[in-house]
């Protein structure tokens, strides 16, 4: 019994080494991955910081709304995005975004913020003459 | 750190303290350990015999654009224009990078505006102009209307020994090359010696200059990843409508001056905003660099540069200029206070 619990162990172990390779391997974001699987399991572990906040960010040419947000380090936070019109971009270097945010559906992104500051979120899908100034605000605390 | 050209070199190749775009001298295999194997290299691809050459780089000429911050219209890229062909010497080539056009809402007015930037464009006086699109040229309709006037948006050439690499960062709508457009890169580079001479030119900067200002190429870094092998790699690029240099330890990046409104230095200002005009200088920080060879072993040695400013000597004689003079009111779309 001891040898196959041991056994058991090993494999476990192996297991979660491999698949952490894995997810390195094919560049996933384990801190995501880990944050969602928490927020999918209401276990007694996770503590109520550990889900994230939910933020709803509308696009439309040539706007965000809301155009300024903040957000707390260390604090998960999904964004729920949606595009009024056109494919729209959502770009910020600090939380290691950048994504399309197409028409007619939500777009998901989950971060945890983990360095404070103020920064600026833009498009950064070509949507026309006022693409340019297409931006908004997130604060870091 | 950037290389000046001297001011012999300099006069050598431009004749006069001149400048509008940026004229480059390449003289790729000169004196150059290995330089044979590239010249028989080029010999036996083309039959081109690698040689001493002169070309020009203008960007951002955004015809079609009037208004605050610039009232000129076209009269900055018709004096360039105008200069180029008042070089002692015809350049072999000019490679626009970008922005061709301003964009605009109604298809037509765009395609007017894509003839009216060939229009002025073809009086310089060369044997070759080659093209790359700008976002606003291309990343709203994928780039049609670009290939209708001008052929495909991505595509290499050689000449006098020097491989030339148009990449297309703008018609994906996003500010990337995309996985097709580097595979061909990959198979386009496969048949050249590390050692051969490479300019790349392109819109958008191939790294991280200012994210958060849209000055940037999402799979940049793979691309220059792609080229690392090259001992002699060089991007022309636009944009930003200012000049900048990166030396990235591989590869020289130099962006050109805009001939529409100039942006300030990024690390200067906290919001993109142009250049507000200056009346008393209406082509403040608009022009072109000059750049050249140094020495005989060329192909070794990084190219000499120059940054030179448009003078009012040449704010003359354009359709622009005309207006202006007459105290007439700017008209036409200038909404875009933040285009680039």
């Amino acid at each position: 019994m001891i040898r196959i619990n041991g056994l058991l162990i090993t494999l476990v172990f192996v297991a979660a080494i491999l698949c952490y390779g894995t997810l390195r391997a094919i560049g996933l974001d384990c801190c995501r991955l880990v944050h969602a699987i928490e927020s999918s399991y209401d276990t007694d572990m996770a503590l109520a910081d550990d889900n994230p906040t939910v933020i709803k960010i509308t696009a439309e040419k040539f706007d965000f709304t809301p155009d300024r947000i903040v957000l707390k380090k260390g604090q998960p936070v999904t964004f729920q995005l949606t595009s009024l019109d056109v494919v729209h971009g959502f770009m910020i270097r600090p939380l290691d975004i950048d994504t399309d945010i197409p028409p007619g559906k939500i777009t998901e992104v989950t971060v945890t913020p983990e360095v404070t500051g103020t920064y600026r979120i833009i498009c950064d899908h070509y949507c026309g003459l006022g693409h340019g100034g297409m931006k908004m605000t997130v604060v870091i605390q | 750190m950037k290389n000046p050209v001297n001011r012999r070199s300099f006069l050598k190749i431009a004749g006069t303290s001149i400048g509008i775009g940026a004229l480059y001298q390449f003289g790729p295999l000169l004196g150059r350990a290995g330089a044979t194997q590239i010249s028989d290299f080029f010999r036996k691809a083309n039959g081109e015999a690698p040689t001493t050459f002169r070309f020009v780089q203008l960007s951002d000429t955004h015809v079609g654009f009037q208004g605050p911050p610039d009232p000129l219209g076209t009269a900055a890229f018709e004096a360039a224009v105008a200069m180029v062909n008042r070089l002692p010497e015809r350049p072999d080539l000019v490679l626009f990078t970008g922005d061709l056009t301003h964009d605009a809402d109604n298809a037509n007015v765009h395609a007017q505006r894509m003839k009216q930037f060939q229009s002025i464009a073809n009086r310089i006086n060369t044997p070759m102009m080659k093209f790359v699109p700008g976002e606003n040229d291309a990343a709203l309709d994928g780039g049609t209307l670009f290939r209708s006037f001008f052929g495909d948006t991505y595509y290499s050439f050689d000449h006098r020994g020097v491989h030339f690499i148009a990449l297309d960062n703008v018609s994906r709508g996003r500010p990337e090359v995309g996985t097709d457009q580097i595979e061909w890169l990959k198979k386009d580079l496969a048949r050249f010696p590390t050692t051969a001479p490479i300019i790349v030119f392109t819109h958008r900067p191939l790294f991280d200059l200012k994210p958060d200002w849209e000055w940037f190429t999402s799979d940049g870094p793979t691309v220059m990843n792609v080229l690392a092998p090259y001992e002699n790699v060089t991007v022309l690029y636009g944009h930003i409508h200012r000049e900048n240099f990166r030396n990235d330890g591989h590869a020289r990046h130099y962006a050109a001056r805009s001939l529409i409104f100039a942006f300030p230095d990024p690390d200067k200002v906290a919001e993109k905003k142009p250049a507000p005009f200056d009346k008393t200088h209406p082509f403040k920080n608009l022009g072109i660099r000059l750049a050249a060879s140094q020495g005989g072993d060329a192909s070794a040695a990084p190219l000499g540069v120059e940054d030179v400013e448009l003078t009012v000597r040449e704010f003359s004689g354009t359709s622009g200029i005309q207006q202006f003079m007459k105290g007439g009111k700017s008209s036409g779309q200038g909404n875009t206070n933040d285009s680039d």
